[in-house]
């Protein structure tokens, strides 16, 4: 595979290996900050946790 | 501008956010699939520069997002300054790790295209200085905001130094017209029209609009994430209170 991109192959690949990693980092990082928020309303509300007006209207 | 910010409450942007979330993350997938398909087995290699034009379709479109991001950034200071709107600050906040990850895309990608065409992985040109210094402000903005504490007090300083920093957006974009740059002028976003051969304009055009959709879902999925923690973190602090209240009044 390499060879087909020509002598310049391991800085093509290099480029489009670092966009991978730092971008599905990123996108696995506000996935996995979104489900720990979401757990951790879960639980209080669990707890009976809520605004006064939440209370009032449940 | 009243109806505007009405519409921009956060309980209504959980709700339409939920119901296009999924909508955006398909279509920006269709699309990367493509453009990526298109980019490397129908786009052909520059006559100059050989295999390593394949670069550009991450390189370009990585720029423009991290220009865009800090853009929106400057927007949503404006709304944390004048209207004090909530979620202009959330939008904020969760635009800087977004826009700092694309702005790196950039940096690393224009090194790894520099070094087998220009001889250097790196050079102080003013393109390539004013796209470092959007990265720093990046971290800078990210750095202040985790220093204050109170979320009101954070979102005002964070909006101050964003607008401030908001100059080098113009400088990023004129570099390569004000001053004598190794990097190469704009060849797409010109008045005069593209410069580039359809053949890899499309492929560009068509991965510029699925790293967009794809970077709009991940901004939507931050702003929900943290109006949850603000929502979790009010949720705690009203418990505080009330137990405190509960333990005064057992006291008495």
């Amino acid at each position: 595979m390499i060879t087909g991109l020509g002598p310049h192959g391991g800085f093509i690949l290099a480029a489009y290996l670092a966009s991978a990693l730092i971008l599905s980092g990123l996108a696995v990082a506000i996935l996995l900050d979104r489900r720990a928020q979401r757990r951790a309303l879960a639980l209080l509300e669990q707890q009976g946790i809520g605004r006064r007006s939440e209370r009032k209207t449940s | 501008m009243a109806s505007l910010i009405e519409l921009a409450n956060p309980a209504r942007f959980m709700r339409v956010s939920n119901l296009l979330l999924p909508w955006i993350a398909g279509l920006a997938v269709l699309l990367l699939l493509v453009g990526f398909y298109l980019a490397w087995f129908v786009a052909p290699a520059d006559y100059q520069q050989g295999e390593t034009i394949r670069i550009m379709y991450l390189h370009v479109p990585a720029a423009w997002l991290a220009m865009m991001f800090y853009s929106m950034m400057a927007c949503s200071a404006l709304g944390v300054l004048i209207w004090r709107h909530p979620l202009a600050d959330v939008a904020q906040q969760a635009a800087a790790p977004i826009g700092a990850a694309f702005a790196l895309v950039c940096l690393l990608t224009g090194s790894f295209w520099g070094k087998p065409m220009w001889g250097t992985y790196w050079v102080w040109d003013a393109r390539l200085t004013s796209m470092l210094v959007l990265f720093l402000l990046y971290l800078g903005v990210i750095a202040l905001r985790r220093a204050i504490d109170e979320p009101s007090r954070a979102g005002r300083a964070v909006a101050i130094l964003t607008l401030v920093g908001s100059v080098n957006i113009p400088i990023i974009k004129f570099s390569v017209d004000w001053w004598s740059t190794l990097h190469q002028p704009a060849s797409v976003l010109r008045l005069s029209g593209p410069t580039i051969h359809t053949s890899m304009l499309w492929p560009l055009l068509i991965l510029a609009i699925g790293f967009t959709l794809a970077a709009l879902w991940l901004h939507a999925v931050a702003m929900q994430a943290e109006l949850l923690r603000r929502r979790v973190r009010t949720l705690k602090i009203l418990e505080a209170e009330r137990l405190d209240r509960l333990s005064l009044q057992a006291a008495e």
